[in-house]
């Protein structure tokens, strides 16, 4: 599926946040990306905000996709896209954030808008892998020379 | 306050014939921590109480677990550094004493600071390891992770005497909480038991969670009773399980019934203690009411289950002749235990299936078997010859996901695995 010739699917950095200890999430976004044709570097867990950002700036990946379920992931989440919009090189990234985000179980639609106002282009609710899928199969396909 | 050393009242409860159930419960505000404590103390059941503490404080990002506390944020944990000392000694006011230990789990790799405000707390009791707090966490490098829990065991050590036991619990038989075969969570909980006791700890305890077959786990735990005895001699030691890590069943049923299986498998395994998970695990971050329900349903259960037997563990099991030959390899690279870890998980020796930690080979493969026994899908360097099984290939998503959820299910449509 990724050795189609002259065709690069977009890459992705994949990653949790600075306080989230969990794994299996990223494992299993990282098995599901490299299986639609993608090329993944997966930062794992407790990825400091330094980190990502100098991922991002090194590999410049067209997606980011941030994972988080500790529910810390809407405060852990909105200061990392701060940090990373602030960066002129990366505006061309998409970037997004799913997981259970909060510490309640609840859909909050406060923090939903500030992290799309913050930069993140999609929020997912956890589960929600055919949405993700769409918006994975919607990014630009480039080619290669 | 008379002292009771965390130690000595498991074995006072063991001596009775009656597991002592714990929760895993932290909240941010002081009140709900209190509240947490004293309805664990009140419930129907042999309990000891728990601090879980915030991730924050975990990873010691301590500038943001002050930021959550004054906007109001709400914590998945008391954040034990940033209170005032004042406040969390009326969190423990009147409810931590000779009837009611109470142990602060935490999930740091490098926990000095939170060593230094437990015992300034008259605390302790934790757990954790430089190994079991560190791989499966993030990406502190696991020499610094070695290096920080050299040091925070030998302060607690000094704490020895006047009454006081210092105990820390190895976190080993956890891991990534599930999917790691049980020789391994065996191995790598008595190797940081013995760490323990090299930095000075008298009183210790080795984990085991329950994993996907009754029969592995019930090997599993005779296993670390077998290796506790034959390497931990010379000091105090006793076995905490956890209930199930992994994924856990949505429903209300469900997830009780596995809970009630954990507690059985505590008893007749000879287990001391058990770490429980609630009805509400898998939607949200449970209540003091999920708490006390969860304890009570496990106390339950486990005074219907039949005892162990008295005589010694069975010695004739793959989980033992497993992890025997994994703790002997890793204690033959160096007779400072935390040097031969470092060296073992470098070369892997000892390598944990999915683990992202840098510092992990990240080459052995594991998968449930069609009888519910976790096995080997690629051993990678572990030296475990024969033990592999021939079929290594990539794990799709879909199997991985199906393997992280095969307990989830079987519980939720009501069966057993």
């Amino acid at each position: 599926m990724n050795s189609m010739p002259g065709i690069h699917l977009p890459s992705v950095l994949v990653t949790g946040t600075s306080s989230d200890a969990h794994t299996w999430n990223l494992v299993f976004l990282q098995l599901l990306l490299e299986e639609w044709g993608h090329d993944v570097i997966n930062l794992g867990p407790c990825a400091p905000d330094e980190l990502v950002l100098r991922s991002a700036l090194e590999y410049r990946p067209e997606l980011l996709v941030v994972s988080s379920v500790n529910g810390h992931g809407h405060r852990d989440g909105l200061r990392l896209v701060r940090t990373l919009r602030a960066h002129p090189e990366l505006a061309g990234t998409t970037m997004v954030i799913g997981g259970k985000l909060g510490t309640e179980g609840l859909r909050d639609l406060g923090q939903l808008r500030r992290l799309l106002e913050a930069g993140y282009d999609r929020v997912f609710d956890d589960g929600n892998v055919a949405a993700f899928h769409d918006l994975v199969s919607r990014l630009p396909v480039r080619a290669v020379s | 306050m008379t002292r009771v050393p965390f130690g000595d009242f498991v074995a006072g409860a063991r001596a009775h014939g009656t597991l002592v159930v714990q929760p895993r419960m932290g909240f941010g505000d002081p009140r709900r921590m209190r509240e947490g404590l004293a309805r664990t103390r009140a419930a129907d059941a042999v309990t000891v109480g728990t601090l879980t503490l915030d991730s924050y404080t975990r990873v010691r990002d301590l500038t943001a677990a002050r930021q959550a506390l004054d906007e109001g944020v709400p914590l998945n944990g008391y954040p034990i550094c940033t209170h005032p000392l004042e406040t969390s000694r009326a969190v423990l006011d009147g409810i931590h004493d000779a009837s009611f230990p109470v142990q602060v789990r935490h999930g740091s790799a490098r926990p000095e600071h939170i060593v230094s405000a437990l015992l300034a707390l008259g605390l302790d009791a934790t757990e954790g390891g430089p190994v079991s707090y560190c791989l499966p966490y993030g990406r502190t490098p696991l020499r610094e992770a070695v290096a920080s829990w050299r040091r925070s065991c030998e302060t607690l050590a000094r704490h020895t005497g006047d009454g006081r036991v210092p105990h820390v619990e190895s976190f080993g038989g956890c891991m990534l909480g599930q999917l790691c075969p049980p020789a391994v969570l065996v191995a790598v909980s008595v190797l940081e038991g013995m760490f323990f006791a090299r930095h000075g700890l008298r009183s210790v305890s080795l984990s085991y969670a329950q994993q996907t077959s009754p029969q592995q786990d019930l090997e599993a735990v005779a296993a670390l009773r077998l290796l506790a005895g034959e390497l931990l001699g010379h000091v105090d030691w006793h076995v905490v399980l956890y209930a199930y890590m992994g994924v856990y069943p949505l429903s209300r049923d469900g997830a009780l019934t596995l809970l009630e299986a954990a507690a059985r498998l505590a008893v007749t395994s000879g287990a001391s203690r058990l770490i429980v998970k609630t009805a509400a695990e898998a939607h949200r971050i449970p209540t003091v009411a999920d708490n006390v329900e969860a304890l009570e349903t496990a106390a339950r259960a486990a005074a219907g289950a039949p005892a162990a037997d008295p005589g010694p563990p069975d010695a004739n099991s793959e989980v033992y002749a497993e992890a025997r030959t994994l703790v002997h390899t890793v204690l033959g690279l160096h007779d400072d235990v935390g040097t031969a870890l470092l060296t073992a998980f470098r070369r892997g020796l000892l390598d944990i299936p999915y683990c992202l930690h840098p510092d992990n080979a990240g080459r052995a493969r594991s998968f449930i078997d069609r009888d519910g026994r976790l096995r080997w899908a690629d051993t990678g360097a572990l030296p475990l010859p024969g033990a592999a099984v021939s079929t290594a290939r990539k794990v799709t998503s879909a199997e991985l996901l199906s393997a992280l959820s095969h307990v989830q299910r079987a519980y939720d449509y009501g069966g057993t695995p």
